[in-house]
């Protein structure tokens, strides 16, 4: 994918809002990269608007979480830091909630608990204890949205493959097979398509998701081929201590 | 009387078989995909899920019910549901380790993971989107539970055994974990016949 290429040109200073924000769209990608927030990855993404919302209401909720918890990070104890930050992400959430709820209701039901859940999405407890309780507000709200926006790219071009292949539609607008708003010829040769449906269902989305790593897994090789630095880019075999990671520590401080 | 268990024991092979709770509704996958190394941690892993999810939809109903509905709070539930998740995970740990040593040896380790796993969270506000009554609830959070030990520990066995094979290079890893839990949610389709 064109995002994971020009990761080698972030020489930006760090901590600097600009540099924190490409930061999460590229070089850390959170769901492409660092393999966190999985559960919303595959459950919202039958459709690229679903993958969408899901994404915004991330950010949202990813950035102010950082932004008040920068804020209030001299005033937090150390000792209760998780019970705090948990209750300042659950607030954002069920504003964000009630927000859907009130203004777009039929996204809200399609989204069902999964909004919600966004609390336990590892990806906005991982920055607010690895990043927002140690630096200062701007940053920590440039991380938040550099995330946040790094977490919809990838969940919306989940979500925008796997209703394109499973249901011939791109954001509701029916392209290949039957009833395509293209007209003429091309559009006659388009209405042939069979949209195969496995992939707007569950197993669909481990298999795009699986593509997906392996491509980045192959881009990565290439580039280690041809003698690129590639620091960047994290290894794959240590996903699977990464995915625990965000739990061991906060197991650490719970024992 | 026998309605009553009819209706349990529908909802009990729904939440376990039919909507799955990591190959349906994708809840818990980064335990699913983090501790299925080997059968005898993911059983573990299954194990202290059973415990905690049980026990979580149970205290979380009770509140619902018995405190959140009758003073109009409803909007509270999700940072209710949290703390309380969280609180009653340190406890169940605190618990075990002083009154039941042998349990505690099995399943101690997996117990502070929990937290972060969003089954726990995600089956108590089913319970409360389905309108469950508490022993419902209680059925489907212990049904869930199992659901997920059943996929973690076939994960788990089917990882074992393709530590032997011959992987292409791009897809060692994580991708090959999650085709195989692709052909998984296949197979689990099938059970929806059962309904």
């Amino acid at each position: 994918m064109a995002e994971d290429v020009k990761k080698g040109a972030l020489g930006l200073p760090s901590d600097t809002p600009r540099e924190r924000f490409f930061n999460g769209l590229l070089a850390e990608n959170p769901t492409l990269v660092l393999m966190l927030g999985m559960c919303p990855t595959l459950a919202v993404t039958t459709s690229a608007t679903n993958g969408l919302t899901m994404g915004l209401a991330t950010t949202v909720v990813l950035a102010l979480s950082n932004l008040m918890i920068s804020l209030l990070r001299k005033v937090i104890p150390d000792t209760v830091r998780i019970p705090a930050f948990i209750v300042v992400i659950a607030s954002f959430v069920t504003l964000v909630q009630l927000i859907l709820q009130a203004y777009l209701p039929a996204l809200n039901d399609a989204l069902g608990v999964y909004i919600p859940l966004i609390v336990v999405n590892c990806i906005i407890f991982g920055r607010a204890e690895a990043y927002a309780s140690k630096h200062g507000a701007i940053p920590a709200l440039f991380d938040g949205l550099g995330m946040g926006l790094g977490f919809t790219c990838a969940i919306t071009v989940i979500g925008f493959f796997r209703e394109f292949i499973g249901a011939g539609t791109a954001f509701g607008v029916q392209l290949l097979g039957e009833g395509t708003v293209i007209p003429g010829p091309v559009g006659e040769f388009f209405a042939m398509y069979k949209p195969i449906s496995i992939f707007i269902m569950q197993s669909g989305a481990f298999f795009v998701l699986a593509f997906l790593i392996a491509g980045m897994n192959r881009i990565k090789r290439r580039q280690a081929e041809k003698g690129r630095d590639v620091s960047a880019f994290r290894d794959t075999e240590d996903t699977d201590s990464l995915v625990e990671a965000p739990a061991s520590a906060e197991g650490g401080e719970n024992a | 009387m026998s309605t009553t268990i009819a209706i349990l024991f529908s909802i009990m092979i729904t939440s376990a078989l039919v909507n799955n709770v990591v190959l349906s509704q994708f809840l818990g996958l980064c335990p699913f995909l983090g501790v299925s190394r080997k059968i005898s941690s993911a059983a573990g892993m299954g194990g202290a899920c059973i415990f905690v999810i049980t026990v979580a939809s149970a205290v979380c109903g009770v509140i619902y019910k018995f405190i959140l509905l009758p003073l109009d709070l409803t909007y509270l539930q999700t940072i209710v549901f949290i703390l309380v998740i969280a609180m009653l995970v340190q406890f169940v740990e605190m618990f075990l380790k002083k009154y039941v040593r042998s349990l505690y040896q099995v399943l101690g380790v997996y117990l502070p993971l929990i937290t972060t796993n969003c089954a726990v969270l995600g089956v108590a506000l089913l319970n409360v989107q389905n309108e469950y009554s508490l022993l419902e609830g209680i059925v489907c959070g212990f049904a869930t539970a199992v659901g997920f030990t059943i996929a973690i520990v076939i994960l788990a066995g089917l990882r074992e055994k393709m530590e032997f094979n011959d992987i292409p290079e791009s897809f060692k890893g994580m991708p090959m974990v999650l085709l195989t839990a692709g052909l998984m949610a296949i197979a689990f389709v099938g059970f929806s016949g059962l309904r």
